[in-house]
């Protein structure tokens, strides 16, 4: 009944993105974005998209995968479009009913829908050319100058991971339980709310215990295997810097200088 | 009261790369009050057919009856099927949620629409079906041993006075008393209610023991369906699809081999004993 969720969609080959440390691809989605909202011409958008087309190009990913996270925007990217168009003031192009279209709307509701389009399809090829755990390996990297403020990055690392390892078994769990209390006459989809919400108790109680039981067998397999925490502790595939990560640097400096450059020196 | 499978196969993810055929043009017909054995190794389709008898599973192609109604016809319901056929999934002590055992036994009855006194009845006289005391009526389940925990689960179904019932490998993680207990009382309730029982295991020991018939599943097709005695006889064929004949049944065949003058279609501890006897006697 449930199919696995792939989280994220990994789609594996082998390409230059694929096989960058994901701390430069996690910094220059980072960088993507800000410099989508730093640029305010339609140069500036029409460099970053050049840089997108050729990093898409790249990572040797079809270009469907991209659109599908689009899915989940189209809602917001058409009231985004509907608000700017209609109700921003300035010199009016024509009108209908009460609504009046303006130069300024159309141009502010073009560069809001270009830059969720690109926002969605920038951070859609990081998390398709970077598997979830090299995500979180990257992430505690970048983040482990907070340990010194004391942040407790490594566990947060860890605790990310092992839910990412957890979901598809807690997935598969659900379905057993669901199948389980139906074959007990469970009716999970008839009702008001009110009711759904009830009929979910035979589904989550199980389902936390089962979570709960997991952890502790776990916790046992780790400490039983010396786990003690971050401190001390090696990797078996430390995340270091190569050739090409630092030529991508100079690249991702390279698109933000000249973007951002040309992006706000004009205004078209 | 019979299920009847006619022609049916089930695909998973048809249509996509990732298609596979769980379920391969199954035919098999359940009369009342049988016991039946389903074997087979891991894939071979076991779960997915037993999924199939109570409606939980929609076969892509051919149909399932029920006392000659086909069960996915417009208009039959399915949440009656499911009172009627029981399925005791593998490992069931984990549907347990209830804040005490009797509360949890409750549900499939309260589920059937029945008064509140024939769902109380009903729970009292399945608990006491698998033989757990009374004094464990009003704790809460997660304080029972794993095997207690079994038998609860297994009572939560048998409350909903099935005429089927299907057990997934009842006996899994249990020690060798625990699984005796859990078996003989499925054994005793089919000899006190005529109840039909589909017992899918992965012990043929346990299965040549009790059933009056046994259907082995091999990669989504029956590869027999016949009486033990005459299935085991194929234990060469058996071992080719990762099972195997009753141990005693090797032991037989062993002794055999070595000279001594017995039969070896035995299929239990008790009739090779008395088999061991009649030899040594003659």
């Amino acid at each position: 009944m449930l199919r696995d969720i792939t989280l994220g969609q990994y789609y594996q080959t082998d390409s230059v993105i694929h096989k960058l440390d994901p701390r430069v691809k996690l910094v220059a989605t980072f960088v993507f974005i800000i410099s989508l909202f730093l640029v305010d011409n339609f140069i500036g958008y029409l460099l970053a998209a050049a840089f997108l087309v050729c990093m898409v190009k790249i990572s040797k990913v079809p270009f469907r995968y991209m659109v599908k996270g689009m899915k989940s925007i189209v809602f917001l990217l058409l009231i985004a479009v509907f608000f700017n168009l209609f109700l921003t003031p300035g010199e009016p192009l024509f009108s209908f009913w009460k609504l009046t279209v303006t130069k300024e709307g159309v141009r502010l509701a073009a560069m809001m829908a270009i830059r969720l389009v690109f926002l969605i399809i920038g951070s859609s090829l990081m998390t398709l050319t970077t598997t979830p755990n090299n995500l979180t390996d990257g992430m505690e990297k970048l983040m482990s100058p907070l340990k010194r403020l004391h942040v407790p990055v490594h566990e947060v690392a860890m605790m990310m991971s092992i839910a990412l390892r957890f979901i598809p078994i807690l997935l598969e769990e659900t379905d057993k339980i669901m199948k389980a209390q139906i074959a007990r006459g469970a009716d999970f989809e008839s009702g008001n709310l009110i009711k759904k919400a009830k009929s979910l108790v035979p589904l989550l109680v199980p389902l936390f215990i089962s979570a709960f039981r997991r952890a502790n067998d776990l916790a046992m397999a780790m400490e039983a295997r010396c786990y003690r925490g971050g401190e001390h502790r090696t990797k078996m595939k430390p995340l270091i810097y190569q050739k090409r990560d630092r030529l991508a640097y100079v690249v991702l400096l390279a698109y933000a200088v000249v973007c951002v450059y040309f992006g706000r020196i004009f205004t078209i | 009261m019979a299920i009847i499978l006619d022609h049916v196969s089930h695909i998973y993810e048809e249509g996509t790369t990732m298609e596979v055929a769980a379920l391969k043009d199954v035919s098999l017909v359940i009369p009342d009050g049988q016991f039946i054995g389903l074997i087979g190794h891991t894939g071979s389709g076991k779960s997915t057919l037993v999924q199939h008898l109570n409606g939980l599973m929609k076969p892509t192609s051919g149909h399932i009856y029920y006392n000659g109604a086909d069960i996915h016809e417009e208009g039959f319901k399915k949440k009656e099927l499911r009172s009627k056929v029981g399925l005791v999934f593998q490992y069931p002590e984990h549907q347990l949620f209830e804040i005490d055992v009797f509360s949890d036994v409750c549900f499939g009855p309260k589920n059937m629409g029945l008064t509140e006194k024939e769902v109380q009845l009903r729970a009292y006289a399945a608990l006491k079906q698998v033989g757990l005391e009374d004094d464990y009526f009003y704790q809460s389940p997660f304080d029972l041993s794993g095997g207690q925990k079994r038998r609860v689960a297994i009572a939560g179904v048998l409350a909903m006075k099935p005429e089927v019932l299907i057990l997934d490998e009842p006996t899994a993680g249990l020690d060798p008393k625990g699984r005796d207990e859990i078996l003989d009382q499925i054994a005793a309730l089919r000899e006190e209610t005529g109840i039909t029982v589909i017992l899918v295991s992965h012990s043929m020991d346990d299965v040549a023991k009790y059933v009056d018939r046994i259907v082995v599943m091999n990669q989504g097709s029956v590869m027999y369906d016949d009486e033990p005695r005459n299935v085991f006889r194929y234990y060469k064929e058996l071992e080719a699809v990762g099972l195997a004949a009753p141990q005693v049944t090797y032991i037989m065949q062993a002794l055999r081999e070595k000279g001594f003058p017995v039969k070896t279609d035995i299929i239990t501890i008790e009739e090779a004993r008395d088999e061991i006897l009649r030899a040594l006697r003659n």
